[in-house]
This record gives C-alpha cells, structure tokens and sequence, in this order.
C-alpha cells in the first residue's frame, strides 16, 4: 500500500507547532525512515499517519486510494511498535502476539497458526509461553515487532525501535531488524535519530528539522548531495571549510583548495574521510589531537581553519601531536551548498 | 546475603540489627495483638455454653440472619465503591477541567468525618425529617434501612478508594492503550485488556480496605441501625446491655476470621485471573 500524506500539520493545544505542512509519500513496499533531531516532529508525524493524533485542518492523508484523515485509528488497520514497546504485562508472549487477531475475530484455529508462523520468523518460538517480564529487552522488541505484525497491517509504523536497548545490542539488532522488515514485504516507516540506523534500514531516508522534512532520498543521495548544511550535518557530521571563496578556488588560513565549479555564493562542506594527509597537498597545520578508533585514527588538525580540521586516518603509522603536516582534499568530494540555506 | 563484621569491631551484625528494628513491633503485636486476642478467644469459650457457643451462632437466626446482612451490606458497599470510584477516578485523572481541584475535595471530604457523623448526614438525608421526605409526597424514609446503612458506608468507601484508584491511574502507560487501539481493541475491549489488569493492584487493595472497614463500621450503625442490626452492633449489645462477654468475644472471633477468610479468597482469586488473563 503507498501512503500519501499531504499538507500535514500539528499544532498542539498549548500552541506548540512540532510539525509545520508536510508532503510525504511512501511506495508500496518501501522503507522510509524518518530522521532528525530531537523534538525537530518525527513521533508526532508517526503518530498522525497511525491516527494517534488529529491533524490540523486541512491536513489529508491517503491509505492507497483511501482518504484515512478522519479515520479512527482503530480502523486504519497499520501496526506500530513503541519506543517503550509498550507489551502486555498482564499477557503471555502468545497471547500478545495474537492479540490483533482476536480483536479482528478470527476463528481460533486460524489465530494460533498465524501466531505460530509469526513467532517462528521472529525466532520466539521458545518464548510463546513466556511472560513479558521475563523476556531480555531484545526478544521484547521481537515481541514487540511480531505482535504488531501478526494481523498483517497496511503498514508497519516504529517509534524509535531500537532505542530502549544499550549500543552493542542495538547495532546488532539493526541489521536483524533491517533483515526482518524486508522479509515482511510490508510498507514500513520508521524513526530514528540514528544516522547510522536509518542508513542501515532504509531504502529512503526523510530528514526532518524543525517539524519541517527537509530532504527526502535514498542514504546515499542524502549523503552525496545534501540540500542544506543542516542535511549535510546530520548525516555523515560534514564539516563547514570556513574560508573566504573567489571563484572556483577556496582560500583558507592554511592555503588554498580548487573547488569543482564556480563557487560565489556558496559554503562549502567537507567529511572527515575526505580529509587526506598528503605530504603533496595543498594545505598545510598542524596536528593537534590524535584519538585510535581501532579501524582508523581521527587526526585534529589546526591552522587550516578557524576550527579544528578533523581528518581520519586508515593507515598504520599516524602523524604524531605537534607535528606539521600536508592536507588534500579532491575537489569532487567538496559539496558547494547555496549560502543563507541554514535551517 | 554475609553477615560482614561492622568496620568499628562492634559485634552488632545486619542480621542482629535487622531483628533489633523488629523488636518493637514483635512486643507491640504481643502485647496489643497476640495477647488480647488469645484471651478472647478463651474469653468465647468461657460461658454456660462452653465452646458450643459457636454452634449456637450458626444455629440462631439472630445470629446468622445479622452475620449474613453484614457481609452482603459489605459486599455491595465494597463493589459499589469500587464502580463509582473506578469510573470518576480514571475520569479525573484523564481529564483536567475548571473545578477539578473542587470537585475532588469534595468527593474526599468524608474522609474528614467520623463514622457518626456519616450517619448522621443520611439521617438528615432520608430521616423522617430528612430532606427527601420533605420534597416527596410519600413518606420515603430510608435512613434507618439496609439501605441507608449501604449508603453511609458507601458515602464512608468512596473516598478511600477514589484516592487509591486515581494514584494507579496515573501511574498506566497511555502506550498500552494506544497499542490495544492500532490493533482494532474496541474501547470496551481495552478496559478489559488493559485499564483493568493495570489497575487489579489498587483494585484489590483498595476494595479490601473497603470491605473490611464495612464489616467492623460501628459508628455509622449506630447512628442507623435501629430497624436492623449488623454484627458489630449485636457484639455491642451483648457486650453492655446483656453482658454476655462469652457471646460477644464469640461473635467477635467470627467476624474477624469471615473477613479475614472472604479478603483471602479475594486475593486468590484475582491473582489467578490476572495470571490466566489474555
Ligand atoms: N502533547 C504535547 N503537547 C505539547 N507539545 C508537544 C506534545 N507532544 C510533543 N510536543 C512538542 O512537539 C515537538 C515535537 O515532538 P515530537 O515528540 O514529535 O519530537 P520527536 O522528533 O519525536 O523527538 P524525540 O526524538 O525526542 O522523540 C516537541 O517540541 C515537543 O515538545
Ligand atoms: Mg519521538
């Protein structure tokens, strides 16, 4: 099912305005998470799209050909998983799994056969008679997924889901997560504040800020072309080269640095791993902090800027602190964004 | 858990300190519990009748008919609390409106009164010169009933209960609900899956205190109950009027273990439906 959502807004009693008028659609099918910042509207456009929330006037959102704005959110028929999860304490593992398809009414045979194929793609089979509080926060959030799932919903909607668990687990459980949902073959959207998360699970991102989506596309488009300083911020931390441009050509304290094209009325960006060391180079500072990241090294480098040049280092021998050293950038990997874009 | 040596030498060990906390409380419950308890229960067996005087409470009407009045009065009060406290309280905690703060002390203000008092209100109410006699054509007095018995009690549990309710209410996660809803949970449906489990704890704890506070009510009895007797009145008459001190310390044993036994099924019982629930 596509989901179109358009013209959305959400201003809450108090008159907070978390999401100003927002176009959004979602193929058949696809992935889409939404990324931002905290409290920039993403729960609260998740919650509009569930029915958790009633838009502002105005506001349309369609399910397919159906126009859902004014449906309650019993009857939209998508599955959501909480940031909290959000589990039925006072139910088995099972029985929240089938919950949705009790309240749709389904002989009970029917249940337990869909129940028991949920629980084996989720690998809780071991687990169905479990109660939730005896279940680590992992299989909770398999529970979680599985219950939410199992009545097979339009669209699969996740707030945060990975959140509620410590950093090692939920990076292993990224990519379970990733793996599962496409094997749902469900439309699903997902938020997050991850960059990585949202990298690694979607097949498009939106970046939102301030109850805004400021770029929508697929990681790689995001990463590559970001529209705005704040997009390119966010996703993959690009740094502003802060110097004065004159042409194609960028002057910085350090030296100077071809651009790809004629950059007047331009900032430009730059990622620490197109920072290269290169006793070649254009540019010249000095190191001023070096930190070991077990695959790479983050090399500081001051002089070339105002602000601290961050650098990563893949190789063996890492320049030392106080050492002075030369510094290249390719000019394909400078990303020119129009001045006065700041969001 | 070791029993680690204190740092300063002293011989005093958790275990010792732990027990020299209790000690108040173990002579507290001897002396004022334990003690006077025993002896009124040899106190029971101490009349002409020795310890058949139990039989002669199952086998006299007087007796009976007033121990089984007092339960269902307490019955009804207790689920007739916790209805009207359960909807107002999960009402007051959900919503926030002008008068809110009013209406909640008013809704608590018998907590303030002694169980006379109570009484007293309801005959005002539905005495013979009460205020619903005075406006209706026929004689409706209700005070001195089972009736106005159930009212004062319930007027008495209400605010008991309200409070209670309405601290588990606050503490639900909105998220349960909203779960059950995207999953197609009618609103029905999402009282019986999750408000109510939620609040089972406060339920019980809540309905326990009014039962029993509805089993031993004395003061709001005896401002009433002159058509009708409830068990803690008979103890008081056998007690004063008759002195019949066997009597009445076997009447006394009865109530506690009725309330103490019906209290315990309660508790077995929910816990197994919470268990079993879904
Ligand atoms: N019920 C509410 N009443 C008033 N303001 C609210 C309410 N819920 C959220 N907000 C405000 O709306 C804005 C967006 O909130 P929202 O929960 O959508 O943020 P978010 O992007 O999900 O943030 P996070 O990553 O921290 O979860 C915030 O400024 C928040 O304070
Ligand atoms: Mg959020």
């Amino acid at each position: 099912m596509t989901l179109r959502v358009t013209n959305t807004a959400k201003t809450y009693p108090d008159g907070t305005k978390a999401l100003l008028p927002t176009e959004l659609s979602v193929a058949k099918g696809e992935i889409v998470s939404l990324l931002g910042p905290s409290g920039c509207g993403k729960t609260t456009l998740l919650r509009i799209i569930a029915g958790l929330e009633t838009p502002d006037a105005g506001s349309e959102i369609w399910f397919g050909n159906d126009n859902v704005t004014s449906l309650p959110v019993e009857r939209r028929k998508v599955g959501m998983v909480f940031q909290s999860y959000a589990l039925f304490p006072n139910m088995s593992v099972r029985a929240n799994v089938g919950y949705g398809l009790k309240m749709q009414k389904l002989p009970k045979d029917e249940i337990e056969s869909r129940v028991t194929e949920v629980l084996e793609l989720c690998q809780l089979q071991e687990f169905s008679g479990r109660a939730i509080d005896a279940l680590s926060g992992g299989q909770r959030q398999r529970v979680a997924l599985a219950r939410a799932i199992a009545p097979r919903p339009r669209m699969l909607l996740l707030d945060e889901p990975l959140s509620a668990l410590d950093a090692a687990l939920r990076e292993a459980l990224r990519d379970e997560l990733a793996m599962l949902l496409r094997e749902f073959h469900i439309t699903a959207i997902f938020v997050t504040h991850d960059q990585d998360e949202a990298m690694a699970i979607a097949d498009r991102v939106a970046v939102m800020s301030h109850g805004h989506v400021v770029q929508s596309g697929t990681p790689e488009e995001l990463y590559r072309n970001p529209n705005s300083p704040f997009v390119a911020g966010f996703v993959g931390n690009a740094m502003r080269l802060e110097g004065k441009v004159a042409g194609s050509t960028l002057h910085l304290d350090g030296g100077e640095l071809a651009l790809p094209r004629d950059g007047t009325g331009h900032n430009v960006f730059v990622r620490a791993e197109d920072v290269q060391i290169d006793t070649e180079g254009p540019l010249n500072g000095k190191v001023e902090s070096v930190t070991f990241f077990g695959t790479h090294y983050r090399v500081g480098i001051s002089g070339i800027m105002t602000d601290v040049l961050t650098s990563t280092y893949a190789g063996q021998n890492a320049p030392k602190v106080g050492e002075r050293v030369e510094v290249s950038i390719k000019p394909e990997a400078l990303m020119l964004l129009p001045e006065g874009a700041e969001i | 858990m070791g029993v680690r040596p204190s740092p300063y030498g002293h011989t005093m060990t958790n275990r010792t300190f732990v027990l020299a906390c209790l000690t108040p409380l173990f002579i507290f419950s001897l002396a004022f519990l334990a003690l006077p308890l025993v002896r009124l229960f040899l106190e029971s067996g101490s009349g002409e009748a020795g310890w058949a005087i139990y039989l002669d409470i199952l086998r006299r009407p007087r007796y009976l008919n007033t121990l089984v009045l007092t339960v269902l009065v307490s019955l009804a009060t207790t689920f007739a609390a916790l209805a009207i406290s359960t909807t107002a309280g999960m009402f007051l905690s959900r919503n926030r409106f002008r008068g809110r703060g009013t209406l909640l002390s008013v809704l608590t203000l018998p907590l303030a009164f002694p169980g006379v008092v109570i009484g007293f209100l309801i005959i005002l109410l539905g005495g013979r010169q009460g205020l619903v006699n005075q406006l209706t054509p026929g004689h409706v007095v209700f005070a001195y009933s089972v009736i106005g018995l159930f009212l004062g009690y319930l007027y008495f549990s209400i605010p008991r209960v309200l409070l209670t309710v309405m601290a588990a209410a606050e503490k639900l996660d909105p998220a349960l609900e909203e779960a059950a809803r995207t999953m197609g949970a009618s609103p029905y449906r999402v009282v019986v899956d999750v408000i109510v489990p939620g609040l089972m704890p406060a339920l019980i704890a809540s309905g326990a205190i009014a039962f029993a506070t509805a089993m031993g009510a004395f003061g709001t009895a005896f401002t009433l109950a002159t058509n009708i007797d409830v068990i803690p009145m008979v103890i008081y008459t056998e007690f004063t009027l008759s002195a019949n001190i066997a009597m009445a310390s076997a009447l006394s044993i009865v109530l506690g273990i009725v309330t103490w036994a019906l209290l315990l099924i309660a508790r077995s019982l929910s816990g197994s439906t919470v268990a079993a629930g879904g």
